[in-house]
């Protein structure tokens, strides 16, 4: 038979990596096929290649034993390659309609293609309302958005980019029928990931990356996690050490009836939120992007401020009019979503990223920067959290995202913090540094600090958290032991399926009531 | 009677340059680009629609020669901005400061005498109705084409499938780039555009409204209808009713001056300006309607990936 698409020898580089390095793989008609891998293996580089967004600086792609040879994602369409990427290429000022007509030939007119969309939506179980704008939708939504706008061009090969990574654990199995339907039909379905349960539960057959190479190529259903884990990392995973949590008697930071408007109409209200984290405890929030993590994490860090000066209490302090540099000086760091640009100053060298925030302590005296001491600040951090970069000159954009995330982290920590903030801290980081990371969190809230994870990953949550909190919608949840719920309860918390009111009478409730 | 009429025609007359101009800087910024070199493009306009009139060429002739100047000068931006990616607000300025240069060198040799103004329309029976005639069918051709562009720009931005393209090219170069649409050359057609537009506010100056060529006879126009694009928050509508306020003001203070009253004339001669700014910064409150309309990515160069 010949195979839907076939690469042969594609290479790519980036300066300073080869992200794709020799890469040829088939897939047939009607396969669902994995391309798995770390963070940085080189699976959204390939992807991008397939679909024309890149180009490869060298090697073949032929579609259905054809030679593709000037590439570009017009062309990819015409052949029936269509993609979901994993940040949405969606426009939030107009309609979910009006954005399919713009990836779709020949659309008459927006009311016939609504009435298309409306079938498709139907046949597929995905509904959505063509006539809402996007910004107005759900993660979720969103991606059907995606998948249904890729379908209307009856596509031969789909291509979805870690589309799981946004979705609830119940919207995972709904997305995992509508693609074994597809496939059924006769579409070709590559799906990159680098959660191994999903590939075995989904794929025919995997290919995995590291470091832009393939490694190995399996039938996940026949294969064993442990085997695809030794192909992806090529090594043991670490293991991590979570003790049983200490949590001292006073919380350090206490959040009551918080509400505020959102300041921007892509962003979410925050309704009346509470909650506590104490001092030698993880405390999780979960949740779908987009319900009000941003504006709590605002809230929290000082960056927005709020007129009621004890909806937030940082050790006993009512601190919700203080700036950001008042509440560092309280004893909070903070560990923010955007590594480059909110975290540090991509083009500013390390020792000069950590003045940012370590300026308390000893790099600055009599309002001049003492460039020996600051440098050695950062030159410490960089051991201590082996940091891949080139001494505390390096530049903050010139390490890799995973790096970059270690300084951050590192830099936060050396501030000894009463209180540790951090916002998605091994997103697009590698499972090595992930681990690092995380059992770093676990060390500093053992050692005495309260620690407040923001996260989209389940999986992260669970391994570190003590607590977990799932904000839906702006409101978030009653506080829930880790080791006394389970994904299932949280995923419905997450899709705001589980009124709030339920969680008080179900298996989470916290004995350490204030 | 007389000078409701005044007043009315006057404002629809005065107003007119600026639905040119601030209309095709809509489109622009539309498509995610700020050009702040208006004023240079409407200077090319006048200069070449006066010079083709003194040079014995017909109306029409001269009116497109304006709108061809103005279109030929915005693709100097175009190279500069879309191109070379060089920073926008830089390219713009040297724009509105070359175009002001060249307008004052080309006009040197036009002399100060006026030439005749474009002759109004006169339609026959409807002119000549009472008080309606003198109203709405006793203007120049170009004061119907400003108000036919406006249908036209509203039209195609919010009901063609171009018009959502650009938009939205506007808001994410990238993830238009990421579907296939040739940002690049979209951007250079809506920069075009927004030339031609000022060329034609330039040559509606120079030919209708004071038919007769004096060094940077815009005063400040360009940047009145840069202004106008932000505080109308890039809606068409907002833009063509800032448009008229500033013309009403303008006449408005006119009539102010003549009847003497007791407040210096330079005061009375900021109060369009303003008075427009003024009731902009008011209706451009609304923080929700703003991120609606703003273009996300505007000024900020793109570069398609490799």
């Amino acid at each position: 038979m010949i195979p839907r698409l076939e690469l042969r020898n594609i290479c790519k580089r980036y300066p300073g990596v080869v992200a794709n390095d020799d890469i040829s793989m088939s897939i047939q008609p009607g396969e669902i096929h994995a391309v798995l891998g770390e963070n940085g293996a080189g699976k959204s580089t390939l992807m991008k290649i397939i679909y024309g967004a890149a180009q490869a600086d060298s090697g073949e792609i032929y579609c259905d034993g054809n030679l593709i040879e000037a590439h570009n994602p017009a062309v990819s369409r015409a052949l029936g390659i269509e993609m979901v990427y994993q940040h949405f290429a969606l426009f939030e000022s107009v309609s979910v309609v009006e954005n399919i007509a713009l990836c779709v030939r020949n659309a008459s007119d927006l009311e016939s293609l609504a009435a298309r969309i409306g079938e498709l939506s139907e046949r597929y179980g995905m509904p959505i309302d063509p006539h809402r704008r996007v910004h107005d939708l759900s993660v979720g939504e969103r991606q059907r958005v995606e998948i249904i706008r890729c379908l209307l061009q009856a596509p031969k090969l789909l291509i979805l980019d870690e589309p799981t990574s946004v979705l609830t654990p119940q919207a995972v199995v709904k997305l995992f029928e509508t693609l074994r339907q597809l496939a059924a039909e006769g579409c070709s379905i590559l799906y990159i990931s680098h959660k191994l349960d999903e590939v075995q539960e989904l794929c025919d057959f995997a290919t995995v990356l590291r470091n832009g190479k393939v490694t190995g190529t399996a039938r996940p259903k026949e294969t064993t996690s442990l085997e695809l884990a030794r192909m992806m990392v090529g090594s043991k995973l670490p293991e991590m050490h979570v003790s049983p949590p200490l949590p001292s008697e006073k919380p350090v930071l206490e959040v009551r009836g918080l509400s505020v408007t959102a300041r921007s109409p892509f962003g979410t209200d925050l309704k009346d939120v509470s909650f506590n984290v104490h001092g030698g405890e993880i405390v999780g929030l979960a949740g779908v992007s987009g319900n009000g993590q941003a504006e709590l994490v605002a809230l929290l860090s000082g960056e927005r401020t709020h007129d009621r000066n004890d909806a937030i209490r940082i050790c006993g302090t009512a601190a919700a009019r203080l700036g950001p540099d008042e509440r560092r000086k309280l004893g909070v760091a903070f560990v923010p979503e955007e590594r480059l640009g909110r975290g540090a100053v991509p083009p500013h060298t390390l020792w000069e990223n950590a003045v940012l925030t370590a300026h308390r302590f000893g790099t600055v005296r009599n309002g001049l920067v003492d460039r020996q001491k600051a440098g050695a600040f950062a030159k410490s951090i960089i051991d201590k959290f082996k940091v891949k970069a080139n001494g505390p000159q390096s530049t903050a954009q010139s390490l890799s995202g995973g790096n970059l995330q270690k300084f951050i982290v590192g830099r936060e920590i050396a501030l000894q913090p009463k209180l540790l903030l951090v916002a998605q801290p091994t997103w697009g980081v590698d499972v090595g540094a992930s681990a690092f990371i995380r059992q770093t969190l676990v060390d500093m809230s053992r050692a005495g600090a309260a620690v407040l994870v923001v996260s989209e990953e389940l999986d992260e949550l669970f391994e570190i958290c003590d607590r977990l909190l799932v904000i839906c919608q702006g409101r978030v949840s009653a506080p829930l032991v880790r080791t006394a719920t389970d994904r299932e309860e949280v995923g419905l918390l997450m899709t705001g399926l589980n009124g709030n009111n339920a969680i008080a009478s179900g298996s989470g409730e916290f004995a350490l009531e204030d | 009677m007389d000078l409701f009429v005044a007043i009315f025609t006057g404002t629809i007359i005065a107003a007119t340059p600026l639905i040119f101009a601030a209309l095709g800087e809509l489109v622009v910024e539309k498509s995610g680009v700020l050009n702040l070199g208006i004023e240079g493009m409407m200077l090319m306009g006048a200069a070449f629609a006066f010079g083709a009139v003194v040079a014995g060429y017909s109306m029409p002739v001269a009116i497109i020669a304006g709108a061809l100047a103005g279109a030929v000068t915005s693709l100097l931006f175009g190279v500069l901005a879309l191109t070379f990616l060089t920073n926008q607000y830089a390219a713009g300025l040297a724009l509105a400061i070359f175009g002001s240069g060249v307008s004052a060198f080309l006009g040197r040799g036009f002399g100060s005498a006026p030439i005749e103004a474009l002759q109004r329309i006169h339609v026959p029976l409807l002119s000549d109705i009472p008080l309606i005639g003198p109203l709405f069918f006793h203007f120049d051709p170009m004061v119907y084409l400003a108000l036919l562009m406006f249908v036209v720009i509203s039209w195609f931005l919010y009901r063609t499938k171009s018009g959502l393209v650009l938009r939205t090219i506007g808001e994410s170069p990238q993830t238009a780039h990421a579907i296939g649409y040739p940002v690049i050359k979209i951007r250079y057609m809506a920069v075009l555009f927004g030339g031609l537009m000022a060329g034609l506010a330039g040559a509606y100056l120079s030919v209708a409204y004071t038919p007769l060529w004096v060094e940077n006879m815009t005063a400040g126009k360009g940047w009145i209808a840069l202004a106008l694009v932000v505080f109308a928050t890039w809606r068409p509508l907002r833009v063509l009713l800032g448009a008229w306020l500033f013309g009403g003001m303008t006449i408005l203070q006119l009539q102010g001056q003549a009847l003497g009253l007791a407040v210096p004339s330079e005061l009375l001669s900021a109060l369009p300006y303003l008075a427009t700014i003024i009731v902009l910064v008011i209706i451009s409150q609304n923080r929700q309607m703003l991120a609606l309309h703003f273009p996300a990515s505007l000024a900020k160069p793109f570069r398609p990936a490799t």
